[in-house]
């Protein structure tokens, strides 16, 4: 076979592409991007996490011990975008790309360059938000953005350069993200194999659809609400000035606008893969597949007509926070649906629990947490208390982290073996597992009693009487981030080697992807499988 | 391989030219936003936001007085960050009939050496009486630009709109003096 066709010919096999460093750079296989997101997501994790833990380690006790308030706001802010936009984005698009075209029967993604593109608009953007801290130690500027991850206006139309790189990275992340969404809708809707209906396609791919619409939609406004803070900041618009016009609560309605359905971004993949490890660790089938897409399908719609219940005290009038006070509250009926469904697929089901089936039973647990205090929040009458107050820290973290994090974990432990071909040790799964659920209770629960008793977020300082629930909430985050390694470590020892994982991997998994060899041939599928039971 | 097992190729052009559109639209929708927030806070009173100037009230002349009614009026004025200035009410608070025509005046001097532009931006509580508080002259209404050290009787003529919410007894105005924008 000619080499120089390589690229156009499905059939080439795994001698025809570059090695080295080349071959990532140059890569359109779906599955080497996928573990470029997945990699990238895993390091950007632990920066993220290092930036929290000088954080909590300055909230260990009152006053100001290691750091300037000003470099505080800075690794607040930083920590968010990075967490958000750099570890847990990149790790659903990373599953997404290597599992997408396994569970539909396709050969790859639908654009595979654009796929090698969007991932490498990665680095360089999270590179320009980071920038700022590196050229503040040489005396270039004043650190990196200040201003929390929300930018609000006007304090960022004053803030320092650190807001320019954050807003350029935010321009190449979505660019990034609306290329991977774009790429993502074409694979779902084109390159299914034949008799693969769309209600017939794994909850995984609904959850991802559902996303990728939400991202099209969502990231442009949010795109559009930071340029206009870039021409506030730089030529002489009133946006977001109220003496030349403008209005500063309008930045908050664009960024929630986004920030919002953003949350429903990072968690509608997880939600999709969740059911399918509960069916394998019970070895039941999913419960109420039709009823879990039309649930992601009314989270989708609610979840873009509620964002002004993130700011309800900015003085809405009274019909406002009504209307938005009970749509918020209408998706946790959707939301409902999808924990029913998820318990009754492990009702009477022959359970075992593996390490990936313990972070699920952890997700639903915690995320049910993260739901209900949710509930409290969107009240118009207690959010003027809770409001931005550690309460409010506490509830999102259960949601992305027991929601959104843990759910990412879940789905490596679950698909690690089908994409190393080797199994990974239980006995540190399970100890990873049991350090991160307990430690994470550690670090947050405390801080739901410090948000009711009155404690501000964002904040540097503290009363005194806040001193044990933050000491005891440090001393839980320090646990919860190094037990991460544990994570890195046995990721690490999965990739060298291990037992060999079967090519079904589990005694009850189901569907397309395991019926590859582990690890699936470098081109998926080239003979497209059909479809002809239900799921 | 058998090549006839392949699937045919699949054109994915227009599907991504009408996700990219989704999302200019979406990235042009961002901005539309702007004019219609406006639009939509000014409609309904939403935001404390008063009508420009009476002119644009719908019911001119004003409604007739409402001699039954009594209303409190309070004024209150705070000064934005970079304005050397120092700005308060003659009359912190006055009592009116709803449709009375009434004056009333705010004092302003410029406390630094140079010369500055400052634009006040009025805002009302509670905020659904915002619609009834028409300004038919204001200081607001332009930019106001002090010489060093100049003081300034600003005045400021209103009538609350006799329709105004029955449950409403007291109202607020407030200006926030920003420092002018420079021009672009």
């Amino acid at each position: 076979m000619n080499t120089a066709t390589h690229t156009l010919d499905p059939h080439a096999g795994h001698a025809h592409h570059p090695t080295g460093v080349l071959r990532w750079l140059t890569t359109t296989n779906h599955k080497d991007i996928g573990t470029m997101y997945l990699t990238f997501s895993l390091l950007m994790f632990f920066l993220g996490g290092a930036m929290i833990l000088a954080v909590r380690a300055e909230l260990f006790q009152p006053g100001l011990q290691l750091m300037k308030p000003e470099f505080f706001n800075q690794l607040i802010g930083v920590h968010a975008l990075v967490m958000i936009f750099a570890a847990l984005m990149p790790a659903a698009t990373g599953f997404a790309n290597w599992m997408i075209p396994l569970m539909i029967g396709a050969p790859d993604m639908a654009l595979p360059r654009l796929n090698n593109w969007g991932f490498w608009l990665l680095p360089p953007a999270a590179l320009l938000l980071t920038m700022p801290f590196i050229l503040a130690i040489f005396g270039i500027g004043d650190g990196a953005v200040a201003t929390g991850w929300t930018l609000y206006a006007p304090l960022s139309v004053q803030g320092g350069i650190g807001v320019d790189f954050a807003i350029f990275s935010i321009h190449i992340l979505g660019i990034s993200s609306i290329m991977g969404s774009i790429n993502i809708i074409a694979t779902l809707l084109n390159m299914r194999a034949p008799g693969m209906t769309l209600m017939k396609m794994p909850l995984f791919c609904w959850g991802w659809l559902v996303t990728a619409v939400l991202l099209i939609i969502t990231l442009p406004v949010l795109a559009g609400g930071v340029t206009m803070l870039l021409t506030d900041r730089h030529f002489g618009t009133h946006f977001f000035n109220a003496a030349g016009g403008g209005d500063p609560i309008l930045f908050q309605h664009l960024f929630w606008f986004f920030g919002h359905p953003e949350v429903y971004i990072l968690l509608l993949p997880v939600w999709g893969l969740m059911p399918h490890v509960l069916s394998t660790f019970t070895r039941k089938p999913i419960y109420g597949h039709t009823a879990q897409v039309y649930g992601f399908i009314a989270i989708g719609v609610l979840g873009l007509i509620v964002w002004a219940h993130h700011f309800m005290t900015a003085g809405l009038p009274v019909p406002a926070l009504l209307y938005f006070m009970y749509s918020t509250m209408a998706i946790s009926l959707p939301l409902a649906v999808l924990f029913f469904c998820w318990i009754a697929t492990m009702w009477r089901g022959a359970m075992s629990f593996e390490t990936p089936m313990l972070f699920a039973i952890g997700f639903i647990v915690l995320f049910g947490i993260a739901g209900l205090t949710g509930l409290v929040l969107a009240d118009v009458a207690a959010d003027a208390q809770y409001h931005h107050s550690y309460f409010v820290v506490a509830h999102f973290h259960y949601a992305l982290f027991a929601g959104g994090i843990m759910g990412v974990m879940t789905g490596v432990y679950y698909w690690l073996p089908k994409w190393t071909g080797h199994m990974y040790s239980e006995k540190l799964g399970k100890l990873h597992f049991w350090l991160t659920v307990i430690s994470f209770n550690f670090t947050f629960m405390p801080q739901f009693f410090l948000g009711l008793a009155g404690m501000p977020r964002r904040i540097p300082d503290y009363a005194l009487q806040f001193t044990e629930f933050n000491a005891i909430s440090t001393v839980g985050a320090f646990v919860l981030g190094l037990s991460q390694l544990l994570f890195a470590w046995n990721i690490w020892r999965c990739v060298k080697g291990g037992d060999k994982a079967t090519d079904k991997v589990w005694e009850g998994s189901n569907g397309l992807e395991w019926e590859l060899s582990s690890p699936p041939p470098y081109h998926s599928w080239d003979t497209q499988p059909v479809i002809k039971s239900t799921p | 391989m058998n090549e006839a097992t392949l699937p045919p190729p699949r054109k994915h052009g227009r599907l991504v030219v009408r996700l990219l559109l989704l999302a200019v639209a979406f990235f042009a929708f961002g901005f539309a936003l702007v004019p219609l927030y406006d639009t939509f806070c000014e409609a309904v009173g939403f935001n404390g936001k008063t009508l420009r100037d009476a002119t644009q009230a719908k019911d001119l002349p004003p409604s007739a007085v409402d001699y039954n009614r009594k209303l409190g009026v309070q004024f209150i004025s705070t000064l934005m960050p970079g304005l050397p200035w120092e700005i308060r009410p003659l009359e912190p608070a006055i009592e009116l009939h709803p449709g009375e025509l009434r004056t009333t005046r705010f004092l302003v001097r410029n406390l630094s050496d140079q010369t500055i532009v400052g634009q006040a931006v009025p805002s009302v509580s509670p905020t659904v009486a915002a619609r009834s508080f028409q300004k038919l002259d204001c200081f607001c209404f332009t930019q106001q630009t002090l010489a060093p050290g100049e003081s300034r009787e600003m005045a400021l003529t209103f009538v609350v709109d006799s329709g105004i919410d029955k449950d409403i007894s007291e109202l607020t105005l407030a200006y926030a003096f920003f420092p002018a924008p420079p021009k672009p």
